[in-house]
């Protein structure tokens, strides 16, 4: 330990020192004072301490706002389809919170100061009354039944059944990062078989070749599906449908920008379908800032690098989307490099090719 | 006069030698402090235990905040202290971070709010408050405590197991939880933390078993159910909360325990984790998450309801004025109580659940805030027109009343699941539950200490400590938890170790910083409270008031040193409720006198 930590201790130590002199000393003067009047005394200040720390209090939540408001998701509009609905919800919610949060607040406090002890106040005996009972129950329900029906519709929207015209992309955590797979040119997903996965080549466990062991038989389907991991692109204004899962713990694909959340449980897929609105250009043009990247992050607890388990959709137009998947190979060339038509120019491959040994 | 004769003078109030009571029988050092079956002792016991784990939890959160708010500073001086496993190379690791955050969170929830919380003050105020001699168990009293107090050796050892205390969050979901594999903390530390809450599950059930018993069968005469002081309506419910559902959290630990030892796959399906496949097919990570929620839900109104009734009782007695709305007061607990049932899947929005089911418990959760809204506003109308005396038992039962209203209306914000969608496991959150269950819990628990202590010892706590302490307390709590409200708006994930790699997150270093700064200052501010407890027990000015706020309920007809069985006489006879403050122009009137002839009726 260095002397400048003992120092901080030191000071510290005598500021506690000096705070329980001036306590004890305040004991002793309001015994010598007469106990009541000092009493009187310490109530009337902190009647208006009450009063003050409302007054600077409601000052601190604007401010607050002020500095830390720009920072939010919310001066952006949200960069998906669904999001503007959670921000439409949003801004109605804190309305009505808002507003209690200030109405009550501030009848809390001023109470506190109105009603502070004074010699010949006579309080008032109101032990009950039916009618505050009866109004303050039902103006409440009512308010939370409007909140609830603007919440269900929004909630059976964003988890029901993604539009036909959606693109499909499943996706899967792993400690501590994020693979994804596209179904490829038959749009069909092939099966896949978690003791078949190994890091190497087969980071999913697709069946892409019988297995008499484990009695599987290879799934052609497999082979045009093709794997990226950390980055997804994905097309501007056309529906995305995530397939999520996972292949140890539970993550969470979290889309902040696009308001939204769900899952990865190992074992039992979970679906999130979203619409994305700006490409990840538009947007870096849109925040000012050109590292700008739409960000998948892990919200759910899952091990010691979980803060590091960072995944990135790319939104790009349709042009660009296409661009890219081109230069993607499927995944099963890389496994099986004699099956790739890039190598073999001569063989065509089918899909009932015989088992590579 | 010498200071300390000054303190103790008596004043126009006789000092009676308070000690003498009728059953004289003998008691060694051991029966009256150590194994003691009074359940003013065991209350004591909890109380000083829960605040033991109190400073521990918050030194925890002190550390997990330096690294937040001080990601790239480094802690030498830590590293000499803590050793290599938590501190390297100046900062704390990751899997340190982690095993702080999870042993914080399991401390605060359990050990201190709610048996510091409910153990120290069910005890306590049960038998004072309705007259009876001692639980309908003391023997069961006592193995409670004990139970609880190895509970709290078993979480203490697994700070220092080779491999760490577990790290996988107070939620403990496997498969993370299950498997040693995915996380250092899940292999030892986790079998310990496991021992310790089946532990304390013990414990709380054979308290709650005890509670419920004595408040159902040994009121004194006159005592009826409507006229029990609010703060045993909610020690009651909590009970009652308690028994319900912990064991069905037992149940989910022992399903655990088999995954992890016994090669069931009860929780583990579909399984490849560190480089190895896992045997397990067939089971549903998801179970888990129920069984746990069953009771973590109702958890977290174990940890408010004893909060909400002292608050209550004690708004009333300052403000010289009758609890506005008793009966509604009571049905607000009770339909807390079986709404708070009927919430659990809340807090699984996210996990893929069936989005029916999700708009049922949308309802039920939106609908606890109408019970929660009648006590706001009853206790706003409760100070209306009263004649408020600043105790510092008032003080924290305004700060419990500000929080709470702060918290819960956020509440309202994470229930609908169409929010929830994007704000679940934000700071939104954190800040969400700190304020509502955490500090608001916090400060009922303070308001006990501070209305309850000169029962509890015969003396006086020191004022303006006591004052100094409310108001940082206050103003620190809001200073920490308002702003993550926006970290959460920006959609920032709660439970990360550094933010910096985050383009979306990063811009709240400076926050950050601030936030850590206002919490090493309240945490230390604390020291304040404990120092004040501590030196009063032994030094504080004695009580010579038997009744000195000026209460209703019949623990102030005690003697101001009441002996095991509580009145040395006779128990006395209750005669109307607990609230006649300001009643026919009398400040207040004790529950034992009776109804005189002219009374006025209400």
């Amino acid at each position: 330990m260095t002397t400048t930590t003992y120092l901080v201790i030191a000071v510290v130590a005598l500021f506690f020192l000096v705070i329980f002199q001036i306590s004890k000393a305040a004991e002793y003067v309001s015994v010598l004072k007469g106990e009541e009047q000092s009493r009187k005394q310490t109530n009337k200040v902190n009647a208006f301490l009450m009063l003050g720390f409302m007054i600077l209090g409601l000052f601190g939540v604007w401010y607050c706002n002020h500095l830390l408001y720009h920072k939010t998701l919310l001066p952006l509009e949200s960069a998906s389809v669904q999001g503007e609905r959670v921000d439409s919800m949003l801004w109605v919610t804190i309305m009505i919170t808002g507003s209690v949060f200030i109405i009550t607040q501030i009848l809390l406090f001023w109470f506190a100061f109105r009603y502070q002890e004074k010699e010949n106040r006579k309080v008032f005996f109101f032990p009950h009354s039916n009618k505050l009972e009866v109004l303050w129950t039902v103006v409440p329900a009512i308010t939370l039944t409007i909140l609830i029906i603007i919440g269900l519709r929004n909630w059976f929207y964003f988890t029901g059944d993604a539009p036909d015209n959606a693109m499909k992309i499943e996706i899967t955590g792993r400690q501590f990062g994020w693979i994804f797979r596209y179904p490829g040119k038959d749009k069909t997903f092939g099966k896949k078989y978690y003791k078949l996965i190994d890091d190497a080549d087969n980071s999913l466990g697709l069946i892409w070749k019988d297995n008499a062991a484990m009695n599987l038989k290879d799934d052609p389907a497999t082979h045009d599906d093709i794997i990226t991991e950390s980055t997804v692109y994905v097309v501007k204004n056309k529906p995305v449908k995530l397939i999520i899962g996972s292949r140890d713990v539970i993550h969470d694909v979290g889309i902040a920008q696009f308001r939204l959340k769900m899952d990865a449980v190992p074992g039992i897929p979970t679906t999130m379908w979203f619409t994305p609105k700006f490409t990840t250009k538009e947007m870096q043009e849109k925040t000012g800032n050109p590292n700008f990247q739409y960000e998948i992050s892990c919200d759910q607890m899952c091990g010691n690098g979980h803060y590091s388990m960072r995944g990135v959709i790319e939104v790009v137009t349709q042009e660009e989307y296409d661009m890219w998947m081109i230069k993607q190979k499927p995944k099963y060339f890389a496994a099986f490099p004699d099956k790739d038509p890039a190598n073999k120019k001569d063989s065509t491959v089918t899909a009932t090719a015989v088992t590579p040994k | 006069m010498s200071n300390e004769a000054v303190l103790h003078t008596p004043s126009s109030y006789a000092v009676h030698d308070d000690h003498a009571h009728d059953h004289h029988h003998h008691e060694t050092f051991i029966t009256k402090y150590v194994f003691s079956q009074d359940h003013k002792m065991i209350s004591k016991q909890f109380l000083i235990t829960g605040m033991v784990w109190a400073l521990i939890g918050g030194l925890l959160s002190v550390l997990f905040r330096l690294q937040l708010g001080y990601p790239d500073s480094k802690f030498p001086w830590l590293q000499d202290l803590l050793g290599k496993f938590w501190v390297e190379d100046g900062r704390i690791t990751a899997q340190a971070y982690y095993a702080l955050v999870t042993t914080h969170g399991t401390v605060l929830i359990f050990f201190v709010l709610t048996a510091g919380l409910s153990g120290t003050f069910a005890n306590f105020l049960i038998p004072l408050q309705i007259g009876a001699r001692d639980m309908a168990s003391p023997f069961m009293n006592m193995l409670s405590y004990w139970f609880f107090f190895a509970a709290s050796c078993v979480m203490f050892s697994s700070l220092f197991v080779e491999t760490g205390p577990f790290s996988g969050g107070w939620t403990a979901y496997p498969p993370l939880s299950a498997l040693g594999q995915a996380s250092p903390g899940s292999k030892t530390g986790m079998d310990l933390w496991l021992i310790s809450m089946a532990l304390f599950v013990v414990s709380t059930l054979l308290g709650g078993l005890n509670y419920v018993a004595t408040v159902l069968n040994m009121r004194t005469k006159g005592m009826s159910m409507t006229r029990l002081p609010l703060t045993i309506w909610a020690l009651f419910f909590t009970a009652v909360l308690g028994i319900l559902t912990f064991p069905v959290l037992f149940s989910g630990f022992i399903l655990l325990i088999f995954d992890r030892n016994f090669g069931t796959s009860f929780y583990l399906s579909d399984l490849y984790v560190n480089g190895t496949v896992l045997p397990n097919e067939g089971g549903s990570a998801i179970l888990y998450q129920h069984l746990f929620w069953f009771l973590a839900h109702p958890e977290v109104y174990i940890v408010m309801l004893p909060a909400m009734g002292m608050v209550s009782e004690i708004l009333s007695i300052n403000s010289r004025k009758p609890i506005f709305g008793y009966i509604a007061m009571v049905g607000s607990l009770f339909a807390i109580t079986c709404l708070s049932l009927l919430v659990w899947a809340h807090h699984m929005f996210v996990t893929g659940l069936n989005p029916f089911l999700g708009s049922i418990f949308v309802l039920f959760t939106l609908l606890i805030a109408v019970p929660s809204a009648i006590k706001v506003f009853n206790w706003l109308t409760t100070l209306w027109r009263g004649n408020i005396r600043f105790t510092p038992a008032m003080m924290f039962a305004i700060g419990f009343v500000s929080l709470f209203i702060s918290g819960g209306l956020t509440g309202i914000w994470l229930g609908n699941s169409a929010l929830d969608i994007h704000l679940h496991d934000t700071y939104f959150n954190i800040a969400h539950f700190h304020l509502v269950m955490g500090v608001a819990s916090f400060f009922g628990m303070f308001a006990g200490v501070y209305h309850w202590y000169p029962k509890m010892y015969g003396r006086q706590l020191n004022n303006t400590l006591a004052y100094i302490h409310f108001w940082v307390t206050m103003i620190g709590a809001y200073l920490i938890f308002w702003p993550m409200h926006y970290e959460g708006l920006a959609g920032m994930p709660r439970r990360y170790y550094d933010y910096s790699i985050w383009e979306s997150f990063k811009q709240f270093a400076e926050l950050n910083r601030f936030i850590s700064t206002v919490v090493i200052i309240v945490f230390a501010t604390q020291f304040l409270f404990l120092f004040n407890f501590f030196y009063s027990i032994f030094k504080g000015r004695k009580a010579t008031n038997p009744n000195p706020w000026g209460a209703n309920t019949l623990e102030w007809t005690t003697p101001i040193h009441p002996g095991h069985g509580n009145w040395p006489g006779e128990i006395p006879e209750v005669h109307r409720w607990a609230y006649d403050y300001g009643k026919d122009d009398r400040e207040f009137i004790p529950q034992t006198e009776p109804v005189g002839a002219n009374e006025s009726h209400h």
